[in-house]
């Protein structure tokens, strides 16, 4: 994305409460966004070889891998718990004025945490251990985020920055604990960690069904997240600072809060939730940590809370749809022997569509308000 | 819009009542490399190929992109429409056995594990790959001119290490042979320990690696890391024959990729494409059962590719050794070993 960060601040920072064209912005936008990536999907298809055949097969396998059977909205919900939370915290963050791009790092440094506090102690039973297990993700999530959020409280340092190298240091601190002799898995020599014994494990929702539904009791740790970031943002004090804050800095600052600490704050939060879905993912889908575990759901996630313009039940959307086009993905593969590198395109043009809102604006006028106010910034 | 999108919704409706396949279907899960590897995805992929060829079965792919991958790939091949599954990778392994264990009643074959106990459902495909090595650590020693040949890995598991411990034996053979001290740079079979990329994807990594050994006076290197060992050998291509040759491993790399083919010295075989076949013909036919396969040099599950450009270069006397070296791990007179 060659946008700048300070036009994709604004972008995202605009503030809510603006009747018609808060709806535009919340639901019109990002549906078109979606069915011109959708379409430019099919033109790099085309531009590809694909015959048209083909590309019919791919999009029904998108929609069919995606929703339309049990095990696909069991792969969709599977795969948009990790990027809904991590979201939430991002979204949270963008609120605040802060542009955190450490999910990724903080995601792994959590999961981690998980896998060696959750096999250290597998002597606990699973109702003490699953949720302590949880908790020990979020904490060491929130820890590690904390240290760029401090860093530019205390001297300025750009939190783009200094996320994007903690995110570096995330990948060589696992690959170093993974060949721990405490951490490595027994009789093997490649990194990869010990498992997750069965009393810290987040459980199977559906297989009674069927063992293959891979849902998992995260679901209902994500749509409580939903709520409680929800009720932070918008019902809080402290969620008032954070907004207040990210409105316009020196306003909160002037009105006497504490700029410095809500920094650190809303940076822990939102490392905080990065964490638990990284303790959500091992606890409840990988088992184990392997290098790189996080594979791109940080990054997915940024794109989600954009998608979601920064609002919980937006990034709940968003999160199940990025869900959709993964597991969909995998079907338009498997079916029509379509490259799952494709829906990476389309994901990324959902992302450029999303960030440009005046784009698809001048795409679609007739989609709009035609008075042109809501247009312009 | 809705015009748009009813044009596509008609499309794809027309192009998917087309579809109405009920052959015999072969399903392959690949590893992190991508299918279009130059090696052990595509050599294992080849062996689907050849099957819709010889067979005409229908063959579907699933490429990973990250380990985490593996189990959410191989659960979206359980709709019922693989007669068999493959997988390809070690690192599968435990994503196999627990898919396999879910559904008893598919078919599973993997490359690179052996299970133990063995699975009712799924036969396991290993290979002998240190014999067909320990003939290409023979072949460096006695090509190599500065005395140092060199070895790198993607990741410290059996599989790769089996091709650097066979690599290392068929070196101290010759230098027990003819009284030579030719040394190897990379790995150390009794440590267990060595030069490994971490991935099977960097092609730049690639290129440092072989660059590394170069640098400490190997004028051989054989890459095992996949796509990776492609970018040692355009590193050999920069540098020219004479100074770097390099080895090729899984499939014949002068057949895929022959813009390097002047640096290959030889390939060491690992006919995983065989053994997919098998598996799968195995699985057409009512015949397929669970357990373990392996590929010897007895069998040619494994062996040394042709030398293709070095074909004049190789010494006939080196060649009649090998040949002797072959005929002795086969009847067991020399032992592939410290």
């Amino acid at each position: 994305m060659s946008l700048s960060n300070q036009d994709l601040q604004k972008a995202l920072l605009r503030p809510l409460g603006r009747g018609r064209q808060e709806f535009e912005d919340l639901v019109v936008v990002p549906l078109i966004a979606v069915v011109i990536a959708l379409l430019f999907g099919m033109v790099v298809m085309l531009a590809t070889g694909v015959d048209i055949g083909t590309i019919g097969r791919a999009f029904v396998a998108l929609a069919k891998g995606a929703f339309g059977s049990l095990n696909a909205v069991s792969e969709t919900l599977t795969a948009a718990i990790p990027v809904v939370l991590a979201g939430l915290g991002l979204g949270l963050g963008f609120r605040a004025g802060l542009f955190n791009i450490g999910a990724e790092g903080q995601i792994l440094m959590g999961g981690l945490a998980a896998v060696i506090f959750g096999f250290s102690f597998d002597h606990l039973p699973f109702a003490i251990l699953m949720p302590l297990t949880l908790i020990v993700a979020m904490l060491v999530g929130a820890a590690y985020a904390a240290i760029a959020g401090a860093l530019r409280a205390l001297t300025g340092a750009h939190e783009v920055i200094s996320t994007i190298m903690l995110n570096l240091i995330s990948y060589r601190i696992l690959d170093y604990a993974l060949r721990q002799p405490f951490v490595q898995k027994e009789g093997r020599s490649d990194p990869i960690s010990k498992s997750v014994p069965d009393a810290a494990q987040l459980p199977k929702l559906l297989d009674w069904i069927d063992p293959n539904l891979r849902l998992h009791a995260g679901l209902f740790l994500m749509l409580a997240m939903v709520l409680f970031v929800w009720w932070l943002l918008f019902r809080s004090k402290i969620g008032f600072a954070f907004r207040a804050s990210g409105e316009n800095p020196d306003a909160a600052k002037y009105a006497g809060m504490p700029s410095g600490l809500i920094i650190v704050l809303a940076m822990a939060t939102a490392g905080g939730l990065a964490g638990l879905a990284g303790g959500a993912q091992v606890l409840g889908v990988l088992e184990r940590a392997s290098p790189g575990f996080s594979a791109g759901l940080g990054f997915d996630a940024i794109a989600v809370a954009l998608l979601g313009r920064s609002h919980p039940v937006g990034i709940l959307f968003a999160g199940i749809l990025f869900g959709g086009l993964e597991a969909g993905g995998r079907q338009m593969q498997v079916d029509a022997g379509v490259s799952i590198d494709l829906i990476g395109i389309i994901q990324a043009l959902i992302v450029v569509f999303i960030a440009a809102p005046l784009l698809v604006r001048a795409i679609f006028p007739w989609g709009f308000r035609k008075d042109g106010k809501g247009a312009a910034e | 819009m809705k015009f748009l999108s009813k044009i596509g919704l008609a499309a794809a409706l027309v192009a998917g009542s087309m579809t109405a396949a009920n052959a015999f279907t072969a399903c392959q899960v690949t590893d992190v490399g991508g299918i279009d590897d130059a090696g052990f995805n595509q050599t294992a992929w080849k062996g689907v190929e050849d099957a819709k060829a010889a067979m005409g079965i229908e063959g579907r792919f699933l490429e990973s992109q990250a380990e985490t991958d593996y189990a959410a790939n191989l659960n979206s091949l359980n709709d019922g429409s693989c007669d068999i599954i493959v997988t390809v990778g070690f690192l599968m392994g435990d994503a196999t056995k627990a898919a396999a264990e879910a559904n008893p009643n598919q078919k599973y074959s993997i490359v690179d594990f052996a299970y133990d106990p063995t699975i009712p459902n799924v036969l396991g495909q290993v290979f002998a790959t240190d014999q067909a090595a320990f003939l290409a650590g023979y072949l460096a020693a006695g090509m190599s001119k500065s005395g140092v040949v060199g070895t790198f890995g993607g990741l410290n598991i059996p599989p790769v290490t089996a091709f650097m411990d066979g690599f290392v034996y068929g070196v101290n053979h010759y230098n027990s042979q003819h009284g030579t001290s030719v040394s190897v740079l990379g790995w150390d079979p009794a440590a267990k320990e060595g030069l490994f990329t971490n991935n099977f994807e960097s092609l730049d990594d690639g290129r440092a690696f072989a660059q590394n050994l170069y640098d400490e006076g190997a004028d051989i290197v054989m890459p095992v890391a996949g796509p990776v060992g492609l970018g040692s050998a355009a590193l050999a291509s920069e540098l020219g024959a004479d100074a770097l040759k390099i080895i090729g491993v899984d499939a014949d790399q002068v057949a895929t990729d022959p813009d390097h083919e002047a640096i290959y010295l030889t390939s060491v075989l690992k006919r995983m494409d065989s053994t997919v076949g098998a598996a799968i013909a195995a699985a057409a036919d009512g015949t397929f059962a669970g357990g373990l396969t392996v590929g010897t040099l007895e069998n040619d599950g494994v062996g040394l590719a042709p030398f293709h450009a070095f074909e004049d270069a190789v010494p006939a006397e080196l060649k009649a050794e090998l040949d002797a070296v072959r005929a002795g791990i086969i009847d067991g007179s020399i032992k592939v070993g410290m």
